[in-house]
């Protein structure tokens, strides 16, 4: 069995990320990057599989601009075999419905029996990706993971849900997304750091899957959230009480 | 509780914009070291650091060492993470690939090194013993013994020792009584006491290898009749699997002021059975060996522990409010401003992190004379970085780790009574901080080998490797405007530096007393003068990139070197002149004085 695991190169979840001045963007100059979190997940499940023996391959694949391959070379310090970078521009902005288009286009050549991937990149949390893959291979999702397991030609996955637990049945080929709590990402060897290194890595372009990248949304304005103004102590609960009725207005 | 975040912006600024790491993958044996290696390595060891090593130093503090029926028990997690450093292959980067290692070039070692005394300064002493021991055995040793001991001392199965000191005799060595006795069948028996032995009992590795110096029978006396033996703890089958256990054990366990979770400990050799490492009444130049690395290792502890305490104290001051700015309130919404406001703690803060940064500059530029000297293909080059590196190992030693003492104790002082109290940590840092300006030769010790060895060696042909850059540096910028205002001060301290090594060469030779009373203060205007050096460089690194626009600068991060520079140059750099005041008073009357009236 094959797995495709995408990955993406974005702004490391401990950096406090600002808004650009004039509001077009993040600022992203001088910014740390790493591998989306859930995408670390989805590369170290597929690992585990690997070593379980349930998987024969896992192939690793990132679109975005040529710094990616960082991510992907963290991915192959986790375990990943090969990595396929489908380089775009610096500028360009890329929406997941161009990336899922594209990892089609890839799952049309490689034909994994599973892509795992993270349910959602930590940048935009558009949560999107996946399911569009699903739609456009016509294959089964299960999205949110927090367990897989095995059996034949046969997924079960269990996902984290509103109110508790729900356990699906996929029959391969398969899109599953990652949720935290499905493992814990090992830390890379530095022995798997140095072999990943050598690690096969083509380089792509969108044109050649036939991918036009052009964007479909607009962004109109980014903006940092409001800052919390400071508490006020009251009193008593009657000046409790009328504050919430004519200052917040909420009862 | 602190919290440390590796400084990996300002590593990368130290290894790829001010030194030439970009290069290291030209010198045969590094070849693989792009920087897209390195990079990745130092994130995944900052991981290591900050998420495995750093939440076990408080604890490891408290609870400290036990030993109970001569078995010492590390404090709980060490095991664990331990276990995890071996697995990730972090006790090797520095061996050599042929053993196992990771052969990871000596300044990318020596970020790696800082961040673990950031992070956990007793847990580093145990992998850090093994790799001193790894380096005198793997240049002395026989082949058998290499081959029978490394490959488990790489992996980090089996740690190492250096056993040197006894009770009385620790800077002294010539002094020391550790027998050994020929068999006859090629093994010794070792009998004495060591004490102050780092690492020497502990439950970590199945097996402890402990190099250790003790005098043949008829051995001349003083150091030239002291000889390197390796005495393990398991003795070791032919087979490799371990046997009978040797006649060594620990007595008992140092209770002290701080690396608690560092066993420091009294063994005693018992007839122990032990093999001669190199050649008899040699073991002090194999000792030197080891001793020179692990002089720059010490280094970062100092640095190290600098860092961390210049992380927590500039948080601490970002969130603490006291009082109001001079300059009129900053905050107004809070009853009253973060302390960072006062000119003060600035300048409390400032000074940590220009030594900090200044000292990070001065141990990668030993790092990369150290990969010079050990790989370049030109002898003539190896000899200059070999003559670079010895003069610099006392200044690296020595002044770091008095720095970053200095900085450690004003991380108390920026907490003000919250500092002197345990549970925040600032304590722990000075407290752990200060034995590295006591060990592997105190600095009194390191500022009389500065004088009174790397001064004078080769008729001063270790000195040009420090002075000709400099004078060269000097010279090259003084018509460089933007550069003005360090090239000045730069040539001033320079000047104080060359004049006092030149008064102490001429007075040093009639009396020599008079070069042991400058030493300290010679070393450390020595140091100073170093750092300025690398300041300037940093600073015009810093200029070019700002001056190239763009958002080379969008996170500030030269702005503020450049300031840095400055703030080091106007409030630190002075000192040099005091310095030179007493290094010229000389010694006289320090010596007149007579003993009964101390
Ligand atoms: C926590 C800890 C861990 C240690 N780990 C190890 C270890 O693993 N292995 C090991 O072998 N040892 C170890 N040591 C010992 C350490 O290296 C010695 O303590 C150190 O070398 C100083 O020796 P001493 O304590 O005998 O002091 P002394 O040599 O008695 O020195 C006392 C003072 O006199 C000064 N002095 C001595 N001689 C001279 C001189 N000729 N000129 C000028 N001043 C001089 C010194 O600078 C110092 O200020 C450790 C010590 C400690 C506390």
């Amino acid at each position: 069995m094959k797995i495709l695991v995408p990955v993406k190169r974005v702004v490391d979840a401990y950096v406090k990320i600002r808004v650009k001045p004039d509001g077009s963007g993040l600022e992203l100059a001088n910014v740390k990057m790493s591998i989306n979190p859930f995408d670390e997940i989805a590369i170290e499940e597929a690992v585990r599989l690997k070593e379980k023996g349930l998987a024969t391959e896992v192939v690793v694949v990132s679109v975005g601009p040529a710094k990616s391959q960082e991510a992907l070379r963290s991915a192959m310090a986790i375990g990943g075999d090969r990595g396929i970078l489908v380089e775009t521009a610096e500028t360009d902005v890329i929406e997941p419905l161009a990336v899922a288009k594209i990892l089609k286009a890839i799952a049309d050549i490689e034909k994994p029996a599973l892509v795992l991937m993270g349910k959602q990149a930590i940048d935009d949390d558009c949560n999107q990706t996946g399911q569009m893959l699903a739609a456009l291979l016509g294959w089964p999702q299960g999205t949110f993971a927090s367990k897989i397991a095995i059996d034949g030609g046969v997924i079960h996955v269990t996902r984290e849900v509103d109110g508790g637990l729900e356990t699906v049945k996929l029959k391969t080929p398969a899109i599953v997304t990652t949720d935290l709590r499905l493992n814990e990402p090992r830390y890379p060897t530095l022995p798997n750091i140095m072999k990943a290194k050598k690690k096969p890595l083509e380089i792509k372009t969108a044109a050649d899957y036939g991918v036009n990248l052009a964007p479909r949304l607009k962004v109109l304005k980014t903006t940092e959230p409001p800052v919390r103004k400071a508490g006020i102590k009251v009193g008593s609960v009657a000046e409790l009480v009328a504050k919430l009725k004519t200052d917040a207005g909420v009862l | 509780m602190p919290t440390y975040k590796a400084p990996l912006r300002d590593m990368r600024f130290v290894l790829y914009e001010l030194m030439n790491s970009e290069k290291l993958p030209e010198l045969p044996g590094y070849e693989e070291f792009t920087r897209d290696l390195v990079d990745p390595i130092l994130e995944e060891a900052a991981k290591m650091c900050e998420e495995v090593l750093q939440p076990l130093n408080r604890s490891g503090d408290e609870e400290g060492c036990r030993l109970e029926n001569g078995v010492v028990y590390t404090p709980k997690g060490f095991k664990e993470a331990y276990k995890q450093y071996c697995d990730g292959g972090w006790n090797s980067i520095a061996c050599d690939p042929e053993l196992g290692g990771q052969g990871m070039p000596k300044i990318v070692c020596t970020v790696i090194e800082e961040m673990m005394c950031s992070a956990n300064l007793s847990f580093g002493l145990y992998p850090g013993l093994t790799y001193g021991a790894y380096v005198a055995l793997k240049g002395f040793g026989t082949d058998h013994q290499k081959a029978t001991y490394l490959p488990n001392m790489v992996t980090g199965k089996w740690s190492g020792t250096m056993c040197l000191t006894e009770p009385h005799c620790g800077t002294d060595l010539g002094m020391l009584r550790t027998s050994a006795k020929p068999q006859g069948d090629g093994s010794y028996q070792i009998t004495g006491t060591k004490i102050f032995i780092s690492a020497g009992e502990h439950d970590l590795t199945e097996n402890i290898i402990h190099l250790v110096l003790a005098r043949l029978p008829g051995a001349p006396s003083g150091t030239k009749g002291i000889s390197l033996f390796l005495v393990p703890k398991f003795l070791v089958k032919d087979d490799g699997s371990l046997g009978a256990r040797n006649g060594v054990s620990c007595g008992s366990i140092e209770h002290k002021m701080g690396i608690k979770a560092s066993a420091t400990c009294v063994m005693n050799f018992d007839n122990a059975t032990g093999w001669l490492v190199g050649s008899a009444n040699k073991g002090m130049q194999a000792m030197f060996t080891m001793m020179n690395a692990e002089r720059i290792s010490v280094g970062m502890q100092g640095l190290g522990i600098g860092e961390v305490a210049y992380q927590n104290a500039t948080a601490y001051a970002k969130d603490r409010i006291q009082g109001r700015s001079l300059s009129g309130v900053k905050d107004p919404a809070k009853p009253a401003d973060p302390i960072i406001v006062h000119p003060d703690v600035r300048r409390m803060l400032l000074t940590q992190r220009a030594y900090v940064e200044g000292c990070r500059a001065l141990a990668a530029w030993a790092g990369e004379m150290l990969d010079i000297s050990g790989h370049h293909p030109d002898p003539k080059t190896r000899q200059e970085a070999d003559d670079f590196v010895a003069l610099v190992t006392p200044i690296v030693k020595a002044l770091i780790t008095d720095l970053g003492y200095e900085a450690a104790n004003i991380g108390i002082q920026v907490y003000g009574g919250h500092g002197y109290i345990r549970e925040w940590g600032m304590e722990q840092f000075v407290r752990d901080c200060r034995i590295a300006q006591i060990y592997e030769g105190t600095n009194g010790v390191q500022a009389l080998d500065l004088v009174g060895r790397k001064m004078p060696a080769n008729f001063g042909r270790n000195l040009r490797q420090f002075f000709h850059p400099v004078a060269d540096y000097i010279e090259g910028h003084q018509h460089n405007e933007q550069m003005v205002e360090f090239i000045g001060p730069l040539a001033k301290s320079f000047g104080r530096l060359q004049q006092a090594t030149g008064a102490i060469a001429q007075r040093g030779m009639a009396r020599p007393d008079e070069a042991g009373a400058a030493a300290t203060e010679y070393l450390r205007l020595f140091g100073l003068t170093a750092l300025a050096y690398l300041w300037a460089r940093m600073a015009e690194v810093a200029l070019a990139k700002i001056a190239a626009g763009g958002d080379a600068d969008s996170d500030g991060f030269y702005k503020h070197k450049v300031l840095t520079a400055r703030f080091y140059y106007e409030r630190i750099l002075p000192e040099t002149s005091s310095l030179l005041s007493k290094i010229m008073a000389g010694g006289k009357t320090m010596m007149a004085f007579e003993e009964a009236a101390f």
